[in-house]
């Protein structure tokens, strides 16, 4: 419902009153900051009318939601590509990638997202995550995270921790895994041995992500 | 008012008035201590050439500290600014994912309220502290119970001397070690296993430019205020029904994975954003701040000019009227 309005919002393109939308005008040319679009103007004018009601003197603050690029709506049809979002604590991987498949480890096993998916969140375990493109395919391995898929194609993974299969040292991921299976073994409360069998999964994981 | 400047100039400088040789042939050399007395009638305040150097000598001071404090913010607002936009995608899948509720009616409002321990960077704490006192107004009501957790010093200072009874958790030196997700994610689940919240609101200022930050407030709601907003079935929330969720765990155990989830990666971005603006305010409170002292310095450099030459004047008016005296 609020998509529909938003699409209508974005056909018009309205003067902007607010005064989100006239710093907005003003920001338009930084590198960092999408464009922000009208619709953001909606979610936030009943915040900034409740705010200025109880404090008068002071400028409403800012929400995310004027900081970013309104999603497009669900098509009619199913596009040709998903669009892939991998973000990163410390870096965005992906970004608005067009790619034609990608699999994802989800906590039930390979999750393989394609065009027109059915939305769904995922949580996501340690494993590898591959994204293809054509004939080429980038794998990773993540730690953990989430998966979303909307229904328009777009897919958003947030994982904690990403690391391409090749930078992956194989003798050491033997040594943690040995070194965690003695912890679980020898550990005494509950929260120890859940400590260790976290580690043994991730190595496991790790190991198998390195010979399969 | 110039008799009374007049008779202080007058009891300040009594005991030196007798000894005081006529002969201005002797060494008076250059105005040194408490020399240049303009006695002029109009009871002008004669400034010690002492007194304005030690002030010059303090400006100066203040001058090169204030520009080396520049300099230092400038180089960590660097280093932190790249890490701090690289973190930006990592909240705008949530918010594509859950929308963004800021003015969602719950009981339960935790109000973070994140600043910095140093001070000396502009006003940025302070705008932080009063956003946050404003939300606090516009969510307290009959049974709702708005708190606050603060990071930082500089808004602890400030908000315990006002709502000390809603604060509920303090977090300082956030900043002594590098940032990074893991310390972050600690600290969140910290304030998620010590406070009960259904809608969590992070107060931080969003780093634009060296020169603007805005004041930003992030939304985080508990997995039963979205569970009761799905049932609601209204808004962007309303359509996260249709989502599936892969796995074997109910909607609502994900919902609680995602909502700690969420919590962490917004407060990581916003920390280290408001630690990007720290720095930039401080850069421009200290480019101020020295420019100022350039400026009181060179109205001290004139005064103390204006004084030495007239001591001068004084001097070899005394000279040449002493000896038309001699020869006339």
């Amino acid at each position: 419902m609020f998509r529909h309005a938003a699409k209508n919002l974005l056909r018009h393109r309205p003067v902007p009153t607010t005064s989100a939308a006239g710093a907005a005008a003003a920001r338009a040319p930084s590198r960092t900051f999408s464009a922000d679009a009208p619709a953001a103007q909606t979610a936030d004018a009943g915040f900034v009318e409740a705010w200025k009601k109880v404090v008068p003197n002071i400028d409403p603050p800012k929400t995310p939601l004027s900081f970013m690029e309104p999603r497009p709506a669900t098509p009619a049809s199913i596009p040709s590509k998903l669009t892939v979002n991998f973000v990163l604590p410390y870096a965005s991987e992906l970004s608005k990638k067009e790619v034609d498949m990608v699999i994802v480890p989800a906590t039930t096993g390979e999750l393989g997202v394609l065009p027109g998916h059915v939305a769904t969140i995922a949580e996501l375990k340690p494993g590898v995550m591959s994204v293809h493109d054509g004939n080429e395919v980038t794998k990773y391995f993540v730690s953990s995270g989430f998966a979303f898929v909307h229904a328009n194609s777009f897919a958003d993974i947030i994982a904690v921790e990403a690391v391409p299969l090749d930078r992956i040292d194989a003798s050491l991921v033997q040594k943690g895994l040995a070194e965690f299976t003695q912890k679980v073994n020898s550990a005494s409360t509950d929260l120890e041995k859940a400590e260790a069998q976290i580690g043994v999964d991730v190595h496991s994981a790790l190991n198998s992500a390195l010979t399969g | 008012m110039a008799m009374a400047a007049l008779r202080r100039e007058g009891r300040r400088f009594a005991p030196l008035l007798s000894p005081r040789p006529i002969a201005a042939a002797a060494p008076r050399s250059s105005p040194s201590f408490l020399s240049p007395e303009e006695d002029v009638p109009f009871g002008a305040r004669s400034i010690s050439t002492q007194v304005v150097r030690n002030r010059m000598k303090s400006v100066k001071n203040i001058q090169k500290i204030t520009k080396a404090m520049k300099m230092v913010a400038a180089s960590k607002l660097r280093a932190i600014q790249i890490r701090a936009e690289n973190s930006r995608g990592l909240w705008q899948p949530f918010i594509a994912l859950l929308g963004d509720t800021p003015s969602i009616d719950v009981k339960k409002n935790v109000i973070v309220t994140v600043s910095s321990d140093k001070g000396l960077c502009g006003g940025i704490n302070s705008t932080s502290v009063r956003l946050s006192k404003g939300l606090l107004k516009l969510n307290s009501g009959p049974d709702k119970e708005p708190k606050y957790v603060v990071v930082g010093e500089k808004a602890k200072v400030q908000l315990i001397r006002d709502s000390r009874k809603h604060i509920h958790l303090t977090i300082s030196e956030l900043t002594k070690i590098p940032l990074n997700y893991t310390q972050v994610s600690v600290l969140a689940d910290d304030i998620i296993k010590n406070v009960e919240f259904d809608a969590l609101k992070i107060v931080f200022n969003k780093f634009h430019s060296v020169v603007s930050f805005i004041p930003t407030v992030s939304t985080v709601l508990s997995p039963e205020v979205v569970e009761r907003e799905v049932e609601s079935g209204s808004g962007k929330l309303g359509e996260l029904d249709s989502y599936e969720i892969e796995g074997g765990s109910t909607r609502g155990e994900t919902l609680q994975n995602l909502a700690e989830f969420q919590f962490s990666c917004v407060m990581f971005n916003a920390v280290l954003e408001n630690a990007c603006s720290e720095m930039g305010a401080r850069m421009s409170a200290m480019d101020s701040s020295s420019r100022n002292a350039g400026e009181v310095l060179d109205r001290l450099t004139l005064t103390y000019n204006r004084t030495r030459q007239a001591a001068i004047t004084t001097e070899l008016t005394e000279i040449i009227s002493g000896a038309s005296a001699l020869e006339g």
